[in-house]
């Protein structure tokens, strides 16, 4: 296997360390995202309940929720049921939902753009905040400014999100008067009005996902700052912060990277909460009610989507690791 | 037939007697207020929404979907808000032979759709038979098993039943039964009704976007211009819209939170409803097959306590038969089962069983489930009865726990009449019969009692129906909730329909919009 993913390297990117090791992490990703859909498949299969009986509520008859297990093809073995599933998937086509009867790819789309706003957003908030407080941290470490910045990092952590939601309402709507709420977006809305609706939403966001940040980029700017070489451009005399900046940072890139890029991950895919305090149309909210109803093919395609983003977000950061560090390149 | 003054009718009346000879223009101000303002955009707040929501009526089961669709749809029967009796919808009339087994009903003339098409008879026949038809998945199809035809002739629409049912009209008003264009066979989510609104936008679990029909046949309802539902399910988020006038009205209002808005400048509306909590045990699974231990349970539950600690006082003690006041024909001089450790004990003994009793618990059953069971076990402690608490994940509870372990909760919504909660709870053939009740005098009872044309006759079996229930049956019954909804002082009008939820789901045809 590995010898005939070699070859076929070598006519399309002939001895190119980056891209053989991209293309290498590509089929990685195609291999492991095709083990997670049969994951995804045996855990919604063994959900318990079904959608015949969930969508009649409490006056189903029997024979209604045979009528309907047998027009949705509930009927069929499981086995069956996964392989005509993955030739809909390689027609690029995700079905209808049960519930709705409408194709699922244009409301996870539609729901996914909200998410990616939403998660755009908080990440450009959260992320510079996030490295610059790391670096003063670790240029005051152990002082006051570092003490001030680790408190108030832990507090924020052990908050939960939906917490933090309310005391933002509280404050920015209620006594400022600053934001729109509920935070509902729809199409046709103007930038302006967008942004405002996006406020609250974003802001608990990043203010959730920024102290994570924060303490990673701390924690792995100090393990390299320990090592001998660090030692060296102090004794040398070099600034703090140029020390920093040009050789503590760039060695530190990776672990961060991961950090954030789970963290971006997870506001795409796992602002759910948030979602329904703010009353914000995104994805996570899409995925939690058909699970609830029991809506297979929209559970399905969410998993999938849901593990494409984990994958490919994966595959940015390896992908910026090694543009940043060089030594990434050549596996060991 | 049942064309009697209504609420309704009588406004009608008097606004158009008062313009009439001009004394609109000189009543007081505080009077004036009563009167219906036009115009506005109303904004709710809504909960129980879903991305999966479609406005095809037949799927509808939540209470964002029935404000939604009582907007933009009609029934062939209304209800009237005061008592629950039938009132005329699109039938104006109507009339029964054949002992109750046949129906016919007149439609109403000149009613166009949205579309601008004219209402038929038919398209009344083709809504009632997509329902019945089990292919299109419908929530009230279980209502609607004792039709056998469905016919049309003219603007007459006939219903022949296969047993006698007096209470019949009451059935068309369900709220799923939105008569549309073709029967909503062509497309059942067009949206396209006769009501007073008009879909602009539906968004399914985000937003709906509504605007005045101008052609509404009933020109009594649906004052504001224009209005907004907008799905917000968490209950904290509703009350922080309302509190910052974002919306002007919220559903489901948690009894904890009525007592810290009601500083506020804000109109709470607790209306006493049919809906209420259970704590089935199924007659037919050991030890619940014992009636004595049956008994000594719901003896051994303080529901004086569970009114005021779990509903905040926001509801009625219920009496262990699934129908209380707000029900027309309610046997009122049924005594209530009241707490006693004594008598529990003594039954408990009774029943030769010892061991702990099992009882499964999920927080979403109903706001407080779990506060309930705790202080039930409690309760039963003093009685010595050991009560051990399961507790269960609220996904498919009602597949996995509900009429799957012998002793659980659960918890009841609206129906339309007594025969219909009877049947559905505890009716032998029903597939929600909680407690596998299976008793032949009940069923022979209940049958008795859907023919009964004769109002005192049925009265009494009713009467009867009850106490069986109550003595014999598996239903534990302690609470009945009422609905709980706010609205900024800018709302008025809100009728407190003893029929549903929010007004019977018709909460945004029927209020105004002071400035």
């Amino acid at each position: 296997m590995k010898s005939l993913i070699a070859r076929g390297m070598r006519s399309t990117a002939p001895r190119h360390p980056l891209a053989r090791a991209i293309i290498h992490r590509l089929l990685l990703a195609v291999i492991l995202l095709w083990g997670v859909s049969l994951l995804i498949f045996a855990a919604v299969n063994a959900l318990p309940g079904d959608f015949a009986a969930a969508s009649l509520g409490r006056a189903a008859t029997p024979e209604a929720i045979a009528s309907i297990r047998q027009s949705l093809g509930l009927d069929k073995p499981l086995v069956t049921r996964y392989l005509l599933w993955m030739l809909q998937i390689f027609k690029g086509d995700f079905g209808l939902s049960w519930a709705s009867q409408q194709p699922v790819s244009a409301q996870l789309g539609h729901r996914l753009l909200n998410s990616l706003w939403l998660a755009g957003a908080a990440a450009l908030l959260a992320i510079p905040v996030a490295l610059l407080g790391g670096l003063f941290a670790v240029r005051y470490l152990h002082r006051l400014p570092d003490r001030m910045i680790t408190l108030v990092s832990l507090i924020i952590l052990s908050l939960p999100e939906f917490l933090i939601g309310y005391l933002l309402i509280q404050v920015l709507v209620l006594h400022v008067g600053v934001s729109t709420f509920p935070s509902t977006i729809y199409d046709g809305m103007s930038l302006p009005d967008r942004l405002s609706a996006l406020l609250l939403p974003v802001l608990t966001l990043a203010i959730a996902v920024l102290a994570n940040m924060l303490r990673s980029a701390r924690s792995a700017l100090m393990s390299v700052t320990s090592t001998p070489w660090m030692e060296t451009a102090r004794l040398k005399g070099l600034p703090p912060l140029r020390i920093l900046w040009r050789h503590a940072a760039p060695n530190a890139i990776s672990p961060v990277l991961t950090v954030i890029a789970m963290n971006l991950a997870g506001l795409i895919v796992g602002a759910m909460i948030i979602e329904v305090i703010f009353v914000y149309p995104g994805v996570g909210q899409y995925m939690v009610d058909a699970v609830t109803v029991r809506d297979i093919p929209v559970v399905q395609a969410c998993g999938l989507v849901f593990a494409a983003v984990y994958i490919l977000l994966n595959l940015l950061v390896d992908m910026l690791a090694m543009a940043a560090n060089p030594r990434l390149r050549f596996p060991r | 037939m049942p064309n009697s003054w209504n609420r309704r009718d009588f406004l009608k009346f008097s606004l158009a007697a008062g313009a009439a000879s001009g004394l609109s223009f000189t009543l007081p101000a505080t009077a004036a207020d009563n009167t219906p303002k036009k115009g506005g955009h109303l904004k709710l707040g809504i909960d129980g929404a879903a991305t999966t929501d479609v406005l095809d009526p037949a799927s509808w089961i939540s209470s964002y979907m029935m404000v939604v669709g009582c907007a933009w749809g009609d029934t062939l029967v209304r209800t009237d808000p005061v008592s629950g009796k039938a009132i005329p919808g699109l039938a104006e009339s109507w009339e029964s032979a054949d002992k109750s087994t046949r129906w016919i009903f007149t439609l109403r003339k000149g009613v166009q759709f949205h579309n601008g098409q004219a209402l038929t008879a038919e398209d009344v026949v083709k809504t009632l038979s997509r329902h019945r038809d089990p292919k299109f998945r419908s929530g009230v199809i279980a209502y609607l098993s004792s039709i056998s035809t469905v016919t049309s002739d003219g603007d007459k629409i006939t219903i022949t039943l296969n047993e006698s049912n007096v209470d019949f009209p009451l059935v068309l008003s369900l709220w799923n039964l939105q008569i549309q264009p073709g029967g909503g066979y062509e497309n059942p989510n067009a949206g396209i009704g006769t009501g007073p609104y008009r879909i602009v936008k539906f968004e399914a679990g985000v937003y709906t976007q509504l605007e005045k029909n101008p052609h509404d046949w009933d020109s009594s309802r649906g004052n504001v211009a224009s209005a907004e539902v907008i799905a917000i399910n968490d209950a904290s988020s509703r009350v922080a819209a309302l509190s910052t006038g974002k919306v002007h009205f919220i559903s489901g209002l948690s009894p904890k939170i009525v007592a810290l808005l009601k500083s506020g400048p804000v109109t709470i509306y607790n209306t006493p409803g049919r809906g209420h909590y259970t704590l089935p045990m199924m007659v037919n699974t050991p030890p619940f097959d014992n009636n004595d231990l049956r008994l000594a349970l719901k003896l051994a539950i303080d529901r004086q306590q569970i009114l005021d600690r779990v509903l905040g006082g926001y509801g009625s003690l219920g009496n262990d038969f699934p129908v209380n006041s707000a029900y027309p024909l309610f046997p009122a001089d049924i005594p209530q089962r009241q707490y006693d450790p004594d008598q529990a004990a003594f039954h408990f003994k009774k029943s030769g069983y010892s061991r702990p009793i099992v009882l499964d618990v999920a927080e979403g059953v109903f706001p407080g489930a779990v506060d309930a069971a705790t202080l039930f076990q409690l309760s039963a402690q003093k009685a010595g009865i050991k009560i051990d608490i399961r507790r269960q994940p609220d996904d498919g509870y009602w597949n996995n726990v509900w009429r799957n372990k012998p002793f659980c909760v659960s918890s009841w919504g609206t129906r339309l009449t007594q025969d219909l909660i009877y049947s559905l709870e505890l009716g032998p053939s029903s597939a929600s019969n909680e407690t596998h009740f299976a008793n032949p005098q009940f069923a022979s009872l209940l049958k008795l009692a859907r023919a009964e044309e004769d109002e005192a006759k049925r009265r009494t079996l009713y009467h009867d129906i009850a106490l069986i229930v109550r003595d014999e049956g598996g239903t534990l019954l302690p609470v009945f909730n009422n609905y709980l909804n706010a609205s900024s002082n800018k709302l008025q009008g809100y009728i407190e329909d003893v029929g549903n939820d929010l007004s019977n789901g018709h909460v945004i045809s029927r209020v105004w919009l002071n400035n």
